[in-house]
This record gives C-alpha cells, structure tokens and sequence, in this order.
C-alpha cells in the first residue's frame, strides 16, 4: 500500500464514526446557539454572558479546575512510581488505586454527601474522637471555603485514578536500561525522576492532563451533590437552560463556551509538553 | 360536538371497553412522577397491575423531555402515556397533545379541568392527582413553640419566633426549606410568601408589600439550618433530625411519618398580613400525537381515573385523587398527615388559595428562575431587596410580555398580560 | 494492610529505613484513602433504614439486608444487568477497533492534518452529551435502531474513543520506532512487523483502555435514559431516579452500581499488572 495514503486509512475508521454519531448531531445543536426565530442571531451568547450567575459559575469552573488538577498530577505522579518500586503485591495495590475509575460522579456525589453532611461520617468520627461537641455544618452557606475543600476532596478521589491509569501505562514502557544507566552514574533516585522519568513519560502526561483538564470544565454531578446551588458551575448552568429553562439557544451558547475554553487550554498543554517528533516516513 | 365526532367517541369507547378485556400491546407511560425506586415499584405492582401490559418508566426531568422532542420531531415513537406535572404538560406545543374531549373524563375541580385545557378549546390533559406543600415538624419542636401559638393557625411571625426559640434552645437552626439544586423553593415564594404578604404574584412582585415579605424571608433564613441549599427532599433531615420544622411538597415528607408516624406532625403552612397562602400541584396524564397505539393509551387513562386506581395512587404516591373518591381508612400515616394538615390549610378562615401559574408555555422554567433567583440574590448574596426586586421585574415583565398571560389568582383579573406593578 | 506484602527493590541499608518506613506508610494511606469512603458505602448500605438516619454514625455494619433485598425484588433489575453488560462489552470492542488503528496513525506518521484529527477527536469528550442526545435519538428513531443495546453502544462508543485514541496513542509513541525498523530489517513488512513486535508490546495496554471504555458505558446515564425503553441498562433503570430515593435505598442502589465496576476491573488487574512485566522485559 501506498505509505503516503496508510495513515489515512487508519484514522478513517474513526473519523467516519465520529462526523455519524458526533459531528452530525453537532453541528445541529451548535447552530441553535447562533439563531432564534428570525436567523441568525448572537442574543444568545449575550444573553447567557450577562445572566447574574455566569461570572460566578465561570469563576468556580476555573478555581476548582486550578485546584483540583495540580494536585491529581502529582498524586498520580506520586503513585505511579510508588507502583514501580514494588515486587510484591503491586497488582492489588493497583487495583486498590484504580477503584474509583469504576465509580460514576454520581455515585461518588452519593458517598461524599455521606461524609460531610451534617449526620455524616466526619462529625460522627470527630464527635467520637472528642473532637467536637456537637456536629458541624460543612456544608452552608456560611462557610463557602468547606464546601470548596469537601468538592475538591471528592474530586481528587473520583477523578485521580484516570490519570494514575495513563502514567502507570506510560511509565512502564520507559526502558528499564535508562534507569540502570542512570544508578551507574550515580543519579540520586529524585534526579532520576527528573532526568529519565518525567521527560519520557512526556506522551502519556500530555494525554493524562489533556483529558483531565477537559474533564474538569465539566464537572458537574459531585459538585451539585455537595455544593448544592451554593456553588453553581458552568456544566450546571447549561442543564438549567437546557431541561429547566428548555432554552436549547442558550444551553447550545454555554456549552460552546464551555468548549472554547476547553480548546484553548488543550492547545497549552499540547505546545508546552510537545511530543519529539517520532519516525517519519 | 359534531355527529361524526360523536359517533367516532362512541366508536373509541367500544374498542375501550374491548381492550381492556383483551390482550393488547405494551403501552409505556413516560412520566415525570413517582420518581423514587420505592414509588415506582408501588405504581408498577399496585396502580397498573390491572391495567393491562404497561411499561411504567419514570424518568429525570432531563431525558423525559429529550426523549419526547425526539419522538415528535422522528413523527413516530414508542411513548403511550404521558404522566407529568402541569408545567411539563404547558410547556408542551398544544398540538403535540391528543386532544382527549371524547373521553370524557376529568377532576372534580373545573379549575384543574380547565387549566388541563392549556388555553385551547380542548382537553389536553386529564388531571390525574394532586398535591400541595405543608409544614411537618417534629414533637421534640412543640415544646419551644412561642406563647400563645397553634401550628394549626401559625403565622410567618409564629414561625420565625419558634425557629428562633428552637435555635436557642438546642443551638442550632433546625428550621428547613428546600433549597437545593432539586428542592421546589420557587413554588414556596410562588404560592406561599407571595400570596400570605401582597396578596399577588405578579402584580405585586416589587411591590413595598413584597419588600417586607423577603425582609421577613430574610429573618427566617436566619434560623434556618444552613445547610438548606443542600435539602431537596426534607424527609432526609426530618428523620435524621438536622431538621425539627419543615416545609415541603407532601410526598418529599412522606418517608418521615410512614418510617417514625409518632414523633411527626403536619400542619398548615403559615399565615402573613394577608391571608394563607398555599397552591396546588397538579399532575396529569396525556397522549403524545406519535403515541403508537392510541385506544391503548386512552384506555390507559381512563384506568388511571377509576375511583380505585386514584386510591391505589394515592398510598404509592402521596398524591391525592382528584376525583371524588370515599378514602379508606386504613392508609398510610403519611397521606393521613397530610391529608388532614391540607384540609385544615383549606378549610382555615384567613385561607388564600393560589393558583398554578398558567399560560406561560415554555417560559414556566424562566418565569420560576425569576424567584429563585431573587432568593439566591437576596438571601444567599444578601444583595440589596429593593435593588434586586427592581432589577428582577424587567425579567419578569418581559416574561409576562411575551408569553401575555393574563392574572391568576391570587392576583387581581387583567385584560390581557398580566402586569408587574 | 495489603500493603504489608510490598517490598522495596531498593538494598535495604540503615539510612534507608526511614526512607522505607515513609513509603510503605505513603502507601497505606493512599489505599486507606481510596477506600474508606467506599467503606462508608458499604456500612450504610448494610444498615437499616433507621441507623442510616442516626447519629452519631456506627462504623462497624450491622449486616441489615432490608435495602439490598428490596433491589432484590426490583421487577427487570437481571435484564438491566444483562443490557448493561453487553453495552459495555460492545461499546469495548467497538472503541478498540475503531481508535488502536488511529493511535497507532497517530503516533507513527506524519501526515496533513494530524493536529486537527487530534484536536477534533477531544472535541468530542468537551461537549456535554445530554445536549446531542436529542438529535441522535431523533436520528435513532428514523433509522429504527433506537431503543437497541447496539444503537446505545454506538453512542458509549463515541464518548470512549477519544480515551481510545489517546491511550494508544501514548503506548504506540513509548515504542521506539527503532523496534519497528529492525524487523523491517530482518525481513517483516508493516504488518507482520506490527503483528510480532508491536501487538505484544502494547496488548496489555490496549486492555488498560478497554477498561476505561466499559467503565464510561457503565456508568453513563442520559443516553441511556433517552435511548432505551425496552432494553434499559442498569443506571437508567436505577441510578437515574436514585437521588430522589430514600437514604437508605439511595446507598443500596449506589452499592449495586459500584460493584460490578469493582468486579471488572479486578478480573482484569492481571493486565493492569502485566503493564508491568514490558518494564522488566
């Protein structure tokens, strides 16, 4: 076969499924976001962008994205040569990490409500630890900093193990002879790390955060089970036009919002962890 | 009625009384109530059990509606019945709705059965149960009940005063509202503080009337436990006692007087300067014009309406017949609860029943943000009351312009749409 | 503790102890993390209606099966169990099929394009599904695969190839071109080249991805709900109304969505672990 065409090929598969089942329906939702019952039309944009809750919702998206993430890729980091420093029992361990993959945001909105509510889990161990004399309110109003800790908190347990699972796979097809080279002369484990394993483990953080980081501006199911509508993000807000306001308009406008953003964020880590060039034809 | 119309009833009504007798194909009744793993199972082994082959499936707000604009707009689908509150059903094209005339069917109330017209000639809908928000509390709250009060004549002062004592008493806010991401608090400004303080919805949203009544919200939210914008269905707090004193749609307390029945009660909502404010719910049952078997479906119906499918109903649901039916006197400590808290709300002197918003087509959603944004602005953001009701009302207006609904109770009769004053 | 039977590849020397004792310490506490909140799952799954309401919370269970008997119970909950399985077996096998050969592409080539099959291919997981369902379904109905496992999987297929895609991407990239070439050289064409010397490598990985495609069918439930009557899945059946469901029903039905999961991704841990074997080739 022509070598020039095979690449080609390959993506087609791929490509013809996703212009059926993802563009198609694309497209039609996307033009709603550019029209109204006289054309075409940019209302709807302004509309979603001027509504008090917008500057808020988009605020919170960002903070728990800027939150949340940093900290998943060094726990997952963290773990991944923890992984590889093990004999035995690595395969339990890992599993025992990779659990929360299995569990959907909405059963993990289940059991982190569970925790901090106020008959919840935390005030029954603090109030049995002595800690506290009657239980506390984690999540209120009042205390807008808890209900962001306790979101977070469940995020990074939820949403940890995706990545874990990308860096594992990645860290595992780093030669081993690198790292024997590198005890042969003398580099610390840290500076191993650093020289060998983080820059070969560049396709894989690159795939892990791109997806993660697209994840996280759609954050939704465990952020309303324990924020509640005290705090409103953009996912959020795009369900409310779309199946309480059925204004499909102005859902289709947030979520290509939601979509730009992610885009653009997706072309940082894309430029700043590159991938060297492989083998060219 | 025309004669062909007629004949064509009559004609239906044969095939209806034949297949109820004879097997016929799976209808699906596609509804948004009765939503909880236990009430689904109650509606599918008590309420159709006689029914014939039904496919009950309840379904989130979400794909309900997404399922059903997908089938209207293929032309075809699989969707026999459709089960929802008034809203959904108003929010739907009047032309997607079967009109239903020749069954003949309805609720005792005229009101429901011309709200189930939807503005046309036609019934669209027929109302299929009811219900309304009450107050529940537990007995552990009576004692700190301020001097001189009965729950059964509370007013908003009453109840903030007994929030208050209840506060100082255990040091905590026990009082709750339902206002979480699921909870209905839109319905309580609706149908509740709305009316009991201006005597109005709409005509008096920004009304001197309406300021005090979001000062007083204000004075309740202060002794109302804080983790309130978490509680959507108050039953959860009541029965872990978060929560001694509570307001709530009926059957979102339901599980706290059928699991304890002896440490609950339930009484009317409370009272402000003018009047008791309280509004129905109302739910209904319709035909999509795409349903695939229509004698099917209407004699789906007609079975939901029987005396005894409406009993049936009421112990799986909470929600009350809306025909006349002669209650049994074994049922559920919860539909006894309310029940009886409903009837002392009605029957009360100072009652002032509200209506359900209608009209508005799709723009209910919009026109319940209106309150809850309010809520959310002045309560939780503490902004301003004036400014924010000032600011709200252009919304509002442009609501009540372009849908040009005119008044329901409890606000004055307009010509044409209703005005915000 | 699992971790009791981990052993560190490092010689252990006096000044390592501290180091050891850190880590194996580190490990407990990750695992304890991921699964203590599971534990609470599982004690309030096992309680009665009343202990789940109290508090302060026991934290020992009291095997109370009251909630579990009543899914027990649930009419069609086997079929559901059934339909779900054979999605996220389907929606498996389609995603690989589809996406290896596009991540191999990826990796391999240079071709015109490339950057926007790429970022074409995230688009696909920056939009939220809920807004498409509608026109998918109405394409659904015309084309008369609506309400069918199949048509479901197609549309889990497409939320799981970007994973796909991405995943093999990074395993084929970690390959070094150089493997290729020197069976090339030793007489293999592309193909058989890909067959013996790649395909080996990279299979445990590929099962890594699959994991994830049937962790995303699983747990998705607006398709789902839109898309199936008949053959409903187990979250549409279940996990769509369970959060207006009472406490106890709420974390029995969570429980019963979050054990299949556990079960999949246990039965395949070997090749979680045999990632590990390519690191000690």
């Amino acid at each position: 076969m022509n070598p020039r065409l095979l690449p080609y090929v390959l993506i087609l598969p791929v490509t013809l499924f996703l212009c059926l089942f993802f563009l198609y329906p694309f497209v039609l939702v996307a033009q709603q976001a550019f029209s109204n019952s006289s054309g075409f039309t940019m209302s709807n944009f302004r509309d979603v962008t001027e509504h008090w809750k917008f500057p808020i919702s988009l605020k919170n998206t960002f903070l728990l994205a800027l939150a949340v993430v940093p900290i998943q890729l060094a726990l997952s980091l963290l773990m991944a040569t923890m992984v590889t420093k093990m004999k035995k029992g690595r395969d339990l361990i890992l599993y025992v990490w990779t659990i929360p993959l299995g569990i959907s945001d909405l059963a993990a909105g289940i059991i982190w409500l569970a925790i901090f509510e106020q008959s919840g889990f935390l005030n029954s161990m603090m109030g049995g630890l002595g800690l506290i004399d009657s239980p506390t309110n984690f999540l209120s109003y009042t205390s807008p900093v808890m209900v962001f800790v306790a979101i977070m908190l469940a995020e990074i347990w939820r949403a940890t193990a995706i990545m874990l699972v990308i860096l594992v796979a990645g860290i595992g097809l780093i030669p081993k002879e690198y790292y024997e080279a590198g005890e042969v002369f003398g580099a610390t484990p840290w500076q191993r790390f650093l020289k060998i394993t983080l820059p070969m483990l560049r396709p894989s953080l690159q795939t892990a955060l791109v997806l993660r980081v697209i994840l996280a501006f759609e954050v939704f199911a465990v952020v309303q089970a324990l924020g509640g509508t005290l705090f409103p993000v953009l996912m959020g807000e795009t369900y409310a036009y779309q199946f309480e306001l059925l204004n499909s308009g102005a859902a289709a406008a947030i979520a290509l919002i939601i979509l730009a953003i992610s885009i653009t964020f997706t072309l940082i880590i894309m430029r700043a962890l590159r991938v060297p060039k492989g083998a060219t034809i | 009625m025309t004669l062909l119309s007629k004949v064509i009833g009559a004609a239906s009504g044969i095939a209806l009384s034949c297949t109820a007798i004879s097997a016929q194909a799976e209808v699906l009744f596609w509804s948004t109530q009765a939503k909880p793993v236990e009430e689904a199972q109650a509606m599918r082994e008590q309420v159709l059990s006689g029914a014939g082959d039904v496919d009950y499936q309840p379904n989130d707000g979400g794909p309900w509606i997404t399922r059903l604009n997908a089938e209207l707009s293929a032309g075809s689908g699989s969707i026999g019945v459709l089960g929802a509150l008034h809203g959904d059903f108003s929010a739907m094209n009047p032309d997607d709705l079967v009109n239903l005339d020749d069954l003949g069917l309805g609720a005792a109330s005229d009101t429901f059965n011309n709200l189930a017209k939807l503005g046309t000639d036609n019934t669209l809908y027929v109302p299929w149960m009811q219900a309304s928000y009450i107050m529940a509390a537990n007995k552990k709250a009576l004692e700190h009940l301020p001097e001189g009060a009965d729950i059964n004549t509370l007013t908003y002062d009453q109840l903030i005063a007994w929030a208050t004592n209840v506060k100082e008493a255990t040091g905590e806010a026990k009082f709750g509202f339902p206002a979480g991401p699921k909870g209905l608090k839109h319905r309580f400004f609706q149908g509740y503080l709305y009316p009991s303080y201006t005597n109005g919805v709409v005509r008096t949203f920004a009304s001197d009337k309406a300021v005090t009544a979001w000062e007083k919200m204000k004075e309740l939210w202060a002794v109302t436990n804080p983790g309130s914008t978490n509680f959507s269905f108050l039953q959860e707090q009541l029965l872990n006692e978060d929560v001694w004193i509570a307001f709530d749609h009926t059957s979102r307390l339901a599980a706290a007087f059928n699991e304890r029945p002896d440490d609950f009660v339930a009484f009317p909502a409370p009272a402000g300067p003018e009047g008791r404010g309280f509004m129905p719910v109302i739910a209904g049952v319709g035909i999509p014009r795409t349903a695939p078997d229509m004698e099917a479906s209407k004699a789906l119906i007609a079975h939901m309406l029987k005396p005894e499918t409406q009993i049936a109903t009421l112990r799986a649901t909470n929600f009350f017949p809306v025909v006349d039916v002669e209650l049994p006197g074994d049922l559920p400590p919860s539909v006894q609860a309310a029940g009886n808290a409903v009837a002392i709300m009605s029957a009360s002197p100072d009652a002032n029943p509200g209506l359900l918003p209608a009209g508005l087509g799709d723009k209910g959603g919009d026109f319940n943000r209106v309150f809850v944004d309010t809520f959310e602005r002045i309560i939780l953001a503490g902004q301003p009351i004036e400014a924010v009701l000032e600011d709200q009302k252009k919304t509002l207006m442009r609501i009540m312009e372009e849908t040009g609904a005119p008044c329901w109770a409890p606000d004055a009769p307009s010509e044409g749409a209703c005005p915000v004053e | 503790m699992t971790a009791a039977t981990t052993e560190v590849v490092e010689p252990s020397q006096d000044t390592r102890k501290a180091g050891r004792f850190v880590y194996v310490t580190g490990v407990v506490l990750l695992c304890a993390w991921v699964l203590v909140p599971l534990y609470f799952l599982l004690i309030n799954t096992l309680s009665s209606p009343e202990t789940v309401n109290s508090y302060p919370k026991s934290f020992i269970p009291e095997f109370d099966l009251g909630s579990l008997t009543f899914f027990a119970g649930f009419d069609g909950i086997l079929t559901a169990l059934k339909n779900s399985v054979i999605v996220a077996a389907m929606t498996m096998v389609m995603s690989i099929v589809i996406g290896a050969p596009a991540g191999y592409a990826l990796s391999r080539f240079e071709f015109r394009g490339k950057e926007l099959f790429r970022l074409l291919i995230l688009l696909t997981r920056a939009f939220p599904l809920p807004l498409l369902a509608l026109p998918l379904a109405v394409m659904f109905i015309r084309t008369g695969i609506d309400d069918t496992v199949f048509g479901l999987a197609l549309v889990h297929t497409t939320l799981a190839l970007p994973f796909a895609v991405l995943i093999t991407f990074s395993l084929f990239s970690g390959i070094p071109i150089e493997l290729e070439e020197a069976a090339w050289t030793l007489g293999c064409n592309r193909l058989t080249a890909f067959q013996k010397v790649i395909l080996p490598l990279v299979l445990p990985g590929i099962t890594a991805s699959a994991i994830f495609a049937f962790v995303i069918s699983w747990n998705e439930v607006f398709a789902a709900a839109v898309l199936t009557i008949e053959n409903r899945t187990l979250t549409a059946f279940l996990l769509q109304n369970l959060d207006t469901s009472p406490l106890h029903l709420k974390f029995a039905g969570g429980f019963i969505l979050v054990v299949p999961a556990l079960i999949f991704i246990f039965a395949v841990r070997k090749y979680l672990f045999a990632m590990w074997g390519i690191a000690n080739r």
